[in-house]
């Protein structure tokens, strides 16, 4: 068997009202547009990736809180209806996609042999986080690759940042482990925004965009700098100050995502691709490709 | 149509295993037998509303309310999906959860109703309806936790809420679904295997059990902060359930509380608490108040050696006799007679008339009440203030002091407490004060075995809740 390959590593953001902006026949409420530099970017992190071969998708969603270690969708298959509990209005998606439980399996022995705490989800019934099912669809909206689900492990809730990041180093070191020895070639997603302080209010129409802006310069600074650092190959930076940066711009790396995605690519010293920034009802949300199948001297 | 009101409150926790593994675990169990047992008393009360506060639904926009009239679907648990699926179909009042949105609107609030098909339900509102209301006999409606809502926020929103409550005449129950201790074991562990996550979470569980078993929902309220920063994971919902549930009772302090269980569902701090709007009797006071009129604790801390206790006359204040006093009518000397009783011990009357008379073999004493000699202070503090406006007092202090007045003047007369025969108590809120009332009098008085005839009446002459009017023995005189 030839050996795995990691082809990107993405930061994806989940934010619902991507979706609803979009349109999308799955999705049940209509809109007249709005947010387009973000969408704009989810187009262009798709063309960059268009004529790329690979074979799944590993996706870590802020929104599968849990809090008894890390959990993966362990069944070939979940369809149902997914209501966003926070935003209804804007988000109601019917979702059929496919998982890969050999992958998901093969990460969570891993996991498992390394001492992490981690269970199969085996339960039917089971719905999809819409956190999930955003960034699923944004990235792939013709669902024809088979994803990895895993949870976000609130450790940071029960520790503090620098363990919840040991935490997702190590899982990322054994997710990095278990894609290279299956064969497969596979796109590694975090699903989080960055600055994640949310307006509590929203306009009548959500999608006016002359209502859209960040909700404080601390988190427009925050984010430029993150950016930054993507920017120039400074990944080590971004785990350094991870810390600060989550307790300051309450951002949404607490969920584990940016840590972990980073551990997956090796600490990548190469230059993230920023397709796109943009708010969300005040939070800041970037999209970035790190292009790793250009730089696979870099983990030699 | 009546008034509407709250008849009852309850606290119950959020996780699946009451529904779904009670079985698995001795204190699962019983935290299933106390949610059962909480179930029944809802069924026999008089409710026609349940109103869920759940901490497991977080909100961002504002609070939302569930609006759907027959949500239905599967719920499974985002940690403990092992356990199993909770189908649901709940039977909602939409007309209230309408009425609450508009409410809050106008109290200020943002503020939303969600009825969209497939909604999901959160885990702890489905196990607190599933359990306490299982035949759905009773109209519920459910309320988000918005994560950013502070204490003034999260208690306009219960103001709100009760707005609704009265003005459609509805006997509600108010339910918060919620852990204590949230601090979970962080692997799977075995279900004979679970136990509160730390010894302090543990002390801290039980201090905030007693305080509600006390009735002392305000209390808790206030150390919500504390009792966060102490034992609760810094989820995105803060321990603020408790605000809402004390601005749903005014925030009362004297509820009648009792704590059917205390258990650890993976670690966190499960139980099932009823707390009744009767009054318990106590003072409605916080945790750290002494309702005292005059301080008379030590404050030459530094001075210690020297430090003597403060003689009470000290503190005297000089009321001018026949002049009426800002709060009371004005004080008199007791008259004398040849067979009156008076005591300097005994407080001054507020008319002509002695403290006691001796008729042959039998003491008639005056109405006493519990106003203290010299001061003139009421322990358990005055009814109302000088403007009339009503005042919370502690009526098992008021009871003592009364107790106490009769035995200083029995004591003037050469007598005892002992001597005491017949008794007429008049009480000015029979359904507020006769529990405390009758507590103090079983450890006092009803030692002693007098008959005893007890009395509402309108008002009292100084701000006192209740007086007695006394006849006794007389000592025999030389």
């Amino acid at each position: 068997m030839s050996k795995g390959e990691i082809v990107a590593g993405c930061l994806a953001p989940h934010p619902p009202h991507l979706v609803y902006a979009e349109n999308p026949p799955q999705n049940e409420p209509i809109a007249e547009g709005g947010w387009e530099q973000l969408r704009w970017g989810y187009e262009r992190l798709r063309e960059s990736l268009a004529d790329v071969e690979y074979d799944a998708i590993v996706l870590l969603s802020p929104h599968w809180q849990t809090y008894i270690g890390t959990h993966f969708l362990g069944l070939p298959n979940f369809k149902n209806l997914s209501v966003d509990p926070v935003f209804p209005n804007l988000f109601r998606y019917h979702y059929d996609l496919d998982i890969d439980v050999e992958l998901a399996q093969q990460i969570h022995d891993r996991a498992a042999d390394a001492g992490l705490a981690v269970t199969m989800m085996k339960n039917p019934d089971f719905r999809v986080d819409y956190g999930a099912i955003t960034t699923g669809h944004m990235f792939n909206p013709s669902w024809d690759k088979p994803l990895v689900v895993i949870s976000s492990n609130r450790s940071r809730d029960y520790y503090s940042v620098e363990v919840m990041q040991e935490m997702m180093i190590e899982l990322g070191r054994v997710t990095r482990e278990a894609i290279l020895a299956s064969g497969k070639k596979v796109v590694v997603i975090a699903s989080n925004s960055l600055s994640h302080r949310h307006f509590t209010t929203e306009s009548a129409i959500p999608e006016d965009m002359s209502k859209e802006h960040i909700t404080s310069h601390a988190m427009h600074l925050w984010d430029m700098r993150m950016i930054e650092y993507f920017r120039t190959g400074q990944a080590q930076r971004i785990l350094d100050e991870m810390p600060e940066f989550t307790e300051q711009a309450i951002a949404e790396s607490d969920g584990g995502g940016l840590s972990w995605l980073l551990s997956t690519l090796d600490i990548p010293t190469y230059p993230g691709i920023l397709h796109g920034y943009g708010t969300i009802i005040g939070t800041g949300n970037a999209i970035v490709e790190w292009p790793a199948r250009n730089h696979k001297e870099a983990s030699e | 149509m009546s008034d509407g009101e709250l008849i009852g409150s309850y606290i119950v926790p959020v996780h699946p295993h009451t529904v779904l593994a009670p079985e698995q675990n001795e204190g699962w169990g019983r935290l299933r037998a106390a949610y059962d047992a909480a179930a029944q008393r809802i069924k026999e009360s008089e409710a026609d509303l349940l109103i869920i506060y759940s901490t497991t639904w977080p909100s961002i926009i504002g609070h939302q309310i569930i609006a759907d009239p027959n949500p239905e679907w599967v719920m499974v648990d985002h940690d403990f999906h092992e356990l199993g699926s909770i189908p649901y179909s709940f039977n909602i009042d939409e007309k209230f959860a309408h009425a609450w949105n508009e409410a809050n609107e106008k109290r200020g609030l943002k503020s939303r109703t969600v009825a969209y098909h497939g909604f999901p339900i959160d885990v702890g509102s489905v196990v607190a309806l599933k359990l306490l209301n299982p035949d759905n006999a009773i109209p519920a409606v459910i309320v988000s936790s918005n994560v950013y809502a502070n204490r003034a926020e999260t208690t306009v929103l219960a103001k709100a809420c009760m707005d609704v409550v009265k003005a459609t005449g509805r006997k509600a129950i108010a339910i918060t679904a919620m852990s204590l201790s949230n601090r979970m074991f962080t692997k799977p562990i075995e279900p004979k295997d679970d136990r509160i996550h730390s010894l302090k979470d543990d002390e801290w569980n039980r201090k905030i059990l007693e305080l509600l078993g006390e009735g002392r929902l305000e209390d808790v309220g206030q150390l919500s902060r504390t009792i966060h920063r102490q034992i609760r994971v810094n989820k995105v919902v803060a321990f603020k359930p408790m605000w809402w549930l004390s601005g749903m009772n005014s925030n009362r302090n004297n509820l009648t509380g009792e704590v059917l269980a205390y258990e650890a569902l993976h670690g966190a701090g499960g139980a099932v608490v009823h707390l009744d709007p009767t009054p318990s009797g106590t003072g409605d006071i916080e945790y750290d108040e002494d309702d005292v009129e005059y301080f008379a604790g030590e404050r030459n801390v530094l001075d210690g050696d020297q430090f003597e206790t403060q003689d009470i006359e000290s503190l005297k204040v000089e009321v001018p006799l026949g002049k009426p006093q800002k709060n009371g009518p004005a004080l008199w000397e007791p008259t004398e007679s040849k067979d009156s009783v008076n005591s300097e011990a005994a407080p001054k009357p507020v008319g002509a008339y002695p403290h006691a008379r001796r008729v042959g073999d039998l003491l008639y004493l005056s109405g006493v009440g519990p106003r203290q000699p010299g001061t003139n202070a009421i322990p358990g503090g005055p009814i109302h203030d000088g403007d009339g406006k009503p005042l919370n007092y502690d009526i098992k202090a008021q009871t003592q002091a009364v107790v106490d007045n009769i035995t200083r003047i029995l004591e003037e007369a050469g007598g005892t407490i002992n001597d005491v025969l017949d008794v007429t108590s008049f009480l000015v809120d029979m359904d507020r004060d006769f529990q405390g009332y009758n507590e103090v009098w079983a450890e006092t008085l009803g030692q002693v075995g007098p008959t005893r005839t007890t009395l509402a009446i309108r008002a009292l002459p100084t701000p006192i809740a209740v007086e007695m009017k006394v006849i006794a023995k007389a000592p025999k005189t030389e």
